[in-house]
């Protein structure tokens, strides 16, 4: 038995793609903070992703039924830390969503709580023993889920919570929801955006109605996008080169290390550049496809493809919020954005797929 | 815990399988994922296709715009210097703030206009007018900071602070203390709306730095210089990241004025704290040797600083201290007409060297008692006697010989009732009065009566203190009118009026003139010894609605006014003034004999020195203050 569990069954491919794109983005932080106050970030960056290769180790090595098992004690301490962030979270350009933990590093608990949720709704799922999801299995998922979303909503960080949103959408879809359900969760969730309009703060009604029309106030709330769309464009085919693109270098690009940092590479190395990072993306989700597919048993295709539907939102808004196709959110790009949260716990939903797939011949 | 179990127990073989064979059941559903995957990098890959090859120039040229700025090098406004040469208005350097309306958030006005102390509501409507224009036209903020402004906007033109903020050097105004030869200088400011929207400022843009009156304005043009331009590459913070060409600016042209500077020091000095006017002219060229009119402002305040109640308070002055009286005081010139009446009667020969009036202190005109201001009456009085004792009698019986008419052809060909022409702004032209200018005006007819009032310059008749020193000045040159000018013009110009005045009868009316000083006069308390000074005092009545507008008891006073000249035959100084409710015309007196003696002083003392004397008018002019310029 440990003779498929060793390392050279890791899913190599996987691992090499995520390393490619983490290393790409190491490179477009470096580039995108010289001569500011974030020029270690790169480094940072690098010390994150040798940290993530590590949990990722660790996380493969943990047999997933034993996470799964554990799955209601990660919930009740995820929510546990939400309800703490608040309270103990540094202030961080509006919203708490980080815990200070030493040594200038923040830990960002709401990142971790994904983790958690695909885990849990895996569990559930795997639990059924059923083709078809009942109403009240929709009922008691949409409570799980809906509490940790509801948390971090409040911090405020709508954008996370809607990454949590997607990984119960994928799970109902896999576990077999009914079309009746599914047309009628669709009809509230149409009746009730215009009721939620009331419930969004006014920055996130502003970046609703901006990504409507960007030009309605271009040098305030309009003023990421259309920087982004001007970096996106003027990098052309081939790009402006490492460290010379205008509108990264010379700071007309928001937060061009973290939550535009596409756009940044955009520029710096053109359209190309560009399908080849889609390129590796495409590979990584194929890549835990595969491993869904190969997956022993129900839970672990659950992991598997909750940790791929995730990642393809977060790849969707983020990369579309770059070029306008996309309302401006705080997600992070998955292994490129500068961030120690999202490194890791990316590095660590690697590690489930991985621990599938180290267990893929169990019988 | 049942997954530990599971694992555990590795013979429990029927659960596992169902496991194993049910990690298959959603194998479609995964295709279908597969599939939305594609669609997802699709809709990406278009997204970044549009933006990267479809519109790649258009987001370059973006990318261009946002980097490359062109900023405005200020060009300074050239010096205004007096006939001497020496400095009446000059230029200091100091900062001014600009709103960069591209890096405009609007949440960020309300605390730069409370660290700048603006009114914040001034601000935003300020910015709202700007909303028409292309947003590269940056907002002047506030010019000439101070030294906690600029602590303030140096603060915060750093990265977690205001990025629309941007500092300028600029050229500042400055103009002589104590409001010296204010009105005649004028000031600057920035443009205003209805000034761009008028033809004369068609060039302008908003912002612009333009005169607003006074030779400021008349000579804008001249005094305005072509601002630079400097092009640079910025980051988001407006940063200079490096420059990448300078057109230098070039300077306004200094403009040196006909005034000289100790008379009008001399003539601000006699006039004190009293309201009126002096106007000072060469009668042989037209120039202006000084121009006053008080009460006075500060320009300083002008040239950028003034705040809108400041301005309401200068507005809202009954005595309207921004009211340039020398050449905008229409006022009734009183018996400083008569000289112009004695030479309208000679010329006409509507009286005779013979002519004799019998002044008893008063005579009756068409049914009205008109009085002499001597009650006992002059007695018997020749035209001599009638200008230098100011006979009103006398100037009746000229004016009834006379008709209205005839005043009125000879009072234009001295140049009332039209503006002189200076080179200044706003000039008021009076009135004189006729029996076309009645029909035209009231649509009523000349009533003879009426012509009784304008001989002695009262009734409808007004002049500007400046007309006046023009009229008398061209009467004492037999009869040449030059242009009153404040700048020397390029070319020698001819005289704007020649009359043919018989030299006789010139010399008859200067005769009456200098023995109102110099004789038995009205003036002979301002008697200049070494000097013969001619003159004619004039003591006006106001206008009936002027006595309604104002309540100061004072302010009922008769207006005072002189106009002299010096030496009789072709004079080379001709002086009117004006002193609103001073009384009577001998207290005017005074001031024209001060300035005129200033003048033969500092012209003997030039002889006997061979060079420029020391300036009276040194007290007055700011040098260029340290404390302001060295920021």
């Amino acid at each position: 038995m440990a003779a498929y569990r060793s390392i050279r069954n890791l899913d190599w491919v996987l691992l090499l793609v995520a390393v490619a794109i983490a290393g790409l983005g190491i490179l477009q932080i470096y580039s995108a903070t010289i001569d500011t106050a974030w020029r270690s970030a790169w480094w940072k960056q690098a010390v994150f992703l040798a940290s993530g290769l590590l949990l990722m180790w660790i996380t493969s090595r943990i047999d997933y039924h034993t996470l799964l098992g554990q799955a209601p004690v990660l919930y009740a301490a995820s929510l546990a830390l939400l309800v703490l962030t608040p309270l103990v979270g540094s202030l961080v350009w509006g919203s708490r969503r980080w815990i200070p933990v030493g040594f200038g590093f923040k830990f960002q608990p709401s990142e971790f709580v994904k983790l958690v949720l695909v885990l849990l709704i895996a569990r559930y799922l795997a639990e059924l023993k059923s083709d078809r999801l009942e109403g009240r299995d929709l009922w008691k998922l949409g409570l799980l889920v809906g509490i940790p979303c509801g948390l971090v909503a409040a911090q405020p960080d709508l954008g996370t919570a809607l990454t949590y949103a997607s990984i119960a959408v994928a799970g109902v879809f896999f576990g077999g929801i009914r079309w009746q359900h599914a047309l009628l969760l669709g009809a509230a969730v149409i009746v009730l955006m215009p009721a939620g309009w009331f419930v969004l703060k006014d920055y996130q009604k502003a970046r609703l109605e901006t990504f409507l029309d960007p030009m309605k106030d271009p040098t305030g709330k309009g003023y990421q996008v259309i920087q982004s769309k001007i970096a996106v464009g003027a990098g052309g085919i081939w790009g402006r080169g490492v460290a010379r693109g205008s509108q990264t270098q010379l700071r007309f690009l928001p937060v061009a290390h973290t939550d535009f940092i596409i756009s940044a590479f955009a520029e710096e190395h053109g359209f190309v550049g560009i399908l080849v990072v889609f390129g590796l993306y495409f590979l990584l989700l194929m890549q835990i496809v595969q491993n869904a597919q190969a997956a022993p048993d129900r839970a672990g295709m659950f992991i598997c493809m909750g940790v791929c539907s995730l990642l393809l939102f977060h790849l969707l808004v983020n990369a579309g919020m770059a070029v306008g196709r996309m309302p401006v959110t705080g997600i992070p790009l998955p292994l490129m954005s500068y961030g120690g949260s999202s490194m890791l716990s990316v590095f660590m939903m690697l590690g489930l797929v991985n621990s599938v797939r180290l267990r893929r011949f169990a019988a | 815990m049942r997954y530990l179990r599971a694992e555990r127990e590795p013979d429990s073989l029927p659960a596992r399988t169902l496991f194993r064979d049910e990690a298959k059941f959603a194998a479609g559903k995964i295709a279908a994922f597969q599939y939305l995957i594609v669609a997802v990098f699709v809709f990406l890959a278009l997204g970044y296709w549009d933006l990267q090859v479809l519109n790649e120039e258009f987001y370059s040229e973006k990318a261009q715009q946002n980097q490359i700025k062109s900023l405005p090098i200020l060009a300074p406004r050239g010096k205004i210097l007096d006939r001497d040469g020496r400095v009446i208005v000059d230029n200091h350097e100091s900062y001014r703030l600009i709103l960069s309306r591209e890096n405009l958030r609007p949440a960020h006005l309300r605390p730069i206009a409370l660290g700048l102390n603006l009114d914040p509501g001034e601000l935003e409507a300020k910015v709202r007018r700007y909303s028409k224009q292309p947003t590269y036209f940056a907002i002047p903020l506030k010019e000439e900071l101070s030294l906690d402004e600029l602590a303030f906007v140096e603060a915060f033109l750093g990265p977690s602070g205001f990025p629309e903020l941007e500092l300028i050097k600029s050229q500042y105004r400055i103009y002589p203390k104590g409001g010296l030869a204010a009105h005649l200088v004028g000031y600057v400011g920035e443009i205003s709306d209805s000034e761009l929207n008028s033809p004369d400022w068609a060039h302008h843009n908003p912002g612009d730095i333009i005169g607003k009156t006074g030779v400021e304005r008349y000579y804008n043009e001249h005094l305005t210089g072509v601002d630079g331009q400097r092009q640079v590459r910025v980051d988001n913070r407006m940063n200079t990241r490096e420059v990448l060409g300078i057109k230098e600016a070039v300077p306004g042209r200094d403009l040196r004025l006909t005034i000289d500077l100790d008379l009008q020091v001399v003539a601000e000095l006699a006039m004190e704290n009293r309201r009126g006017a002096v106007v000072a002219l060469d009668p042989r060229s037209g120039e202006v040797l000084a121009l006053v009119s008080h009460p006075s402002f500060d320009p300083n305040r002008f040239s950028s600083r003034i705040t809108a109640r400041e301005y309401a308070s200068l507005v809202q002055d009954p005595y309207r201290p921004l009211f340039n009286r020398a050449l905008q005081a229409q006022l009734a010139p009183g018996s400083t007409f008569k000289p112009i009446m004695a030479l309208a009667a000679l010329e006409s020969g509507a009286i005779d060297d013979d002519f004799t009036v019998h002044c008893s202190g008063g005579a009756t005109w068409y049914g009205r008692f008109f009085k002499c201001h001597r009650r006992g009456g002059h007695g018997t009085v020749n035209l001599k006697t009638a200008i230098a004792q100011s006979c009103d009698v006398f100037f009746y019986a000229v004016g009834n010989r006379l008709g209205i008419d005839t005043i009125a052809h000879y009072a234009e060909l001295m140049g009332l009732g039209n503006r002189t022409g200076i080179d200044l702004p706003g000039e008021k032209e009076g009135v004189v009065p006729s029996t076309r200018w009645k029909i035209r005006t009231q649509r009523e007819k000349w009533y003879a009566g009426e012509t009784i009032s304008v001989a002695i310059g009262q009734g409808a008749l007004t002049v500007t203190p400046l007309q006046l020193a023009h009229a008398i000045g061209g009467l004492a040159m037999g009869g040449v009118f030059m242009r009153p000018h404040v700048v020397r013009p390029e070319k020698p110009e001819p005289p704007v009026r020649k009359a043919d005045f018989n030299p006789d009868n010139v010399r008859k009316v200067v005769d009456g003139m200098c023995a109102v000083v110099n004789g038995w006069g009205t003036a002979s308390a301002s008697r200049i010894p070494g000097i013969e000074m001619c003159g004619k005092t004039g003591t006006a009545q106001l206008a009936s609605n002027d006595l309604l507008r104002l309540k100061n008891s004072s302010d009922w006073h008769d207006n005072a006014w002189f106009v002299g000249f010096a030496p009789p035959e072709n004079p080379e100084i001709v002086v009117a003034v004006l002193w609103e409710n001073g009384e009577h015309g001998d207290m005017a007196a005074p001031i024209a004999r001060d300035v005129i003696k200033a003048h033969f002083d500092k012209k003997q003392r030039m002889e006997r020195l061979g060079r420029q004397p020391a300036s009276l008018a040194s007290a007055w002019l700011q040098p260029p203050d340290p404390a302001r310029s060295a920021r």
